[in-house]
């Protein structure tokens, strides 16, 4: 079982993320299940939502308390909000930032972080800092839990078309593309 | 892999959307629509798919859920097969048209996304709108997965229209945790559906007829001519229909088993039950988590299982006491209130099987999961544990007291 925290702010589609994730886990053979944290959101609000990834079946529908992987789409929810609280030892985090890991404020344990510029990636490519498919290919090149492949599959099947298709295409794979991944455990 | 399998079809939705899947496979002439949170995605995607021709039927975009339920009457007096949903502040807008449904005996499917009740105010999940109606005469069907409510939508027709039964059914599933919840989960075969559903089943005897014009809710009553024994008549027809659904639920769930080889406890779930000491009772969504602490539980040698109770109206009697007499003590986990008892609507019926049948055992009441508060492997240990010391307090246990 891997247990998978998602962090962004409303309006940047973390709740679509998750569920783009889940199709492609899926579509990969892995029992999944995403369960977001839904109140009155509004445009900028953090959210966050949950979800558990296993080979066999999950029967917990419940939130997540100790994340083995946190994925956050904003650079600066992290202020507002503790994204490391609970988190695994030897987890891993993919976050959107500008690749300097030093500002992240790391807990002890974190063994892995790909950071990923997805607000210029974003912006370059909706003009708008629209991050979570650029952070789903963040995921994927960071964790290797799901690929690139089949995120692409799942945003094809997914509610997308025409120009927004094309957009979001390239954005999950340029996320997968322009992603640092620091190996903390090798680098110590 | 057998043919069935192979030809599987799988979905990756949340539980809002797999009841919207399972009604368009139900093929509803009317659909009426008031959106309320958690309840809004599933009335979006039913409008959707009707917009897009998936789904055909005629959508009612009323003003309110008075008028939804309202509409859905005169819809289905004109012989239609009918859905909707609500949830929390709109189940009790609808109240009024509500409590006349099963007594003009219309077949009708509506998904209660259930929802805490104000005040203070909430928009999260919880049992407390569906329990404040369970003395209506409708059937209530709670689901544990995303998979049930796709699948319990279906059956629902299929138990709302026995002619023995013309009675309205509630699927309930949990605001949240099972309206946002995100699975993947087998969307059946529409042919199978029909099949399994068959011609749609209408009740002519309220029915309106020009040919044969008569008062389909007359007033009766009172303490004089027909009025008192036609009332009674009205009543006792209603509860010998609740009465004989225990047996209809459990047929229908056998088919659909049988159909597609998914198998939901119709009545009351027993989980490691067989050689238990202990067990927790459970509504809904909590009890996957429940499942997995009795597991772990079991695997440190503790002889512990859970009671799923699936149909709560009407409450299945003769199958709780059949679990309940499996064990020697028993904690129930209440996902709302019951301020007459200060317990839950669920641990009282409990209580009421024990007493029934001169069961002995001791029984724990828990409250948890109010307005969207998670229950977790651990809250459930901990109610594990207090049913194991057999002390029952003096009021419920309240399991998210200090988170």
């Amino acid at each position: 079982m891997t247990e998978i925290r998602i962090h962004g702010r409303g309006g940047q589609g973390a709740v679509l993320a998750s569920g783009l994730l889940a199709q492609a886990m899926a579509d990969e053979g892995r029992h999944v299940v995403a369960i977001p944290s839904f109140g009155f959101e509004r445009r900028g609000a953090p959210v966050a939502c949950f979800m558990r990834t296993d080979s066999k079946p999950i029967r917990a529908m419940t939130n997540i308390y100790h994340p083995d992987i946190i994925l956050c789409i904003d650079p600066t929810v992290a202020k507002v909000v503790n994204i490391f609280q609970g988190m695994s030892e030897g987890g891993i985090l993919v976050q959107a930032g500008k690749g300097e890991i030093e500002k992240l404020n790391l807990p002890p344990g974190v063994a892995k972080v790909g950071l990923c510029d997805a607000v210029a990636i974003a912006l370059s490519i909706f003009k708008r800092p629209i991050t979570n498919t650029v952070m789903l290919g963040a995921f994927a090149r960071t964790t290797g839990l799901v690929s690139l492949e089949s995120l692409k599959s799942a945003i094809e099947d997914g509610e997308f078309r025409d120009a927004g298709l094309k957009q979001n295409l390239e954005a999950v794979e340029r996320g997968y593309h322009e992603t640092n991944v620091h190996d903390l455990r090798v680098a110590a | 892999m057998t043919a069935l399998a192979k030809h599987k079809k799988m979905i990756v939705v949340d539980g809002n959307e797999a009841a919207a899947r399972g009604v368009a496979l139900a093929r509803p002439d009317v659909v009426a629509v008031y959106p309320i949170t958690p309840q809004s995605s599933l009335v979006e995607a039913l409008s959707a798919m009707i917009a897009g021709g998936e789904l055909d039927a005629e959508l009612m975009n009323v003003e309110g859920e008075h008028s939804v339920l309202s509409a859905l009457q005169g819809a289905a007096l004109a012989g239609a097969r009918t859905y909707t949903a609500t949830s929390g502040p709109g189940l009790a807008f609808m109240f009024e048209p509500y409590i006349r449904q099963p007594g003009m005996r219309l077949p009708m499917v509506m998904s209660l996304v259930t929802r805490d009740t104000l005040t203070p105010q909430c928009v999260w999940g919880g049992h407390q709108d569906a329990m404040l109606v369970r003395e209506v005469g409708w059937i209530h069907m709670y689901c544990e997965t995303v998979q049930e409510i796709l699948d319990t939508v279906i059956m629902g027709y299929k138990v709302a229209e026995h002619p023995e039964i013309m009675l309205p059914v509630n699927v309930n599933h949990d605001g949240n945790y099972l309206s946002y919840g995100v699975t993947s989960c087998e969307l059946p075969d529409q042919a199978l559906v029909d099949d399994f559903l068959g011609p749609k089943s209408v009740n002519w005897h309220v029915a309106l007829d020009p040919e044969r014009p008569m008062g389909v809710d007359p007033l009766v009553g009172n303490a004089g001519g027909v009025g008192p024994s036609m009332f009674v008549r009205y009543r006792k027809g209603q509860t010998e229909a609740m009465a004989h659904s225990l047996e209809v639920i459990s047929e229908v769930h056998a088919d659909w088993a049988k159909r597609t080889g998914r198998h939901h406890a119709p009545l009351i779930e027993e989980y490691r039950l067989d050689d238990a000491e202990l067990a927790l009772v459970t509504l809904g969504s909590m009890t996957g988590a429940a499942k997995d602490c009795c597991d772990m539980l079991r695997d440190s040698g503790r002889k512990v299982g859970i009671i799923k109770v699936k149909t709560f109206r009407p409450f299945p009697a003769l199958a709780m006491r059949n679990a309940l007499s499996k064990v020697k003590a028993v904690g129930v986990v209440d996902r709302s209130v019951s301020y007459g008892w200060n317990s839950g609507p669920v641990y009282q019926d409990t209580l009421t099987v024990i007493g029934k049948f001169g069961l002995k055992l001791p029984a724990i009441p828990f409250i948890a999961g109010l307005a969207g508060a998670d229950i977790t492997v651990a809250h459930f240990e901990r109610a594990f544990d207090l049913v194991a010391k057999g002390e029952a307090p003096p009021g419920p246990v309240w399991l998210n007291e200090k988170d």
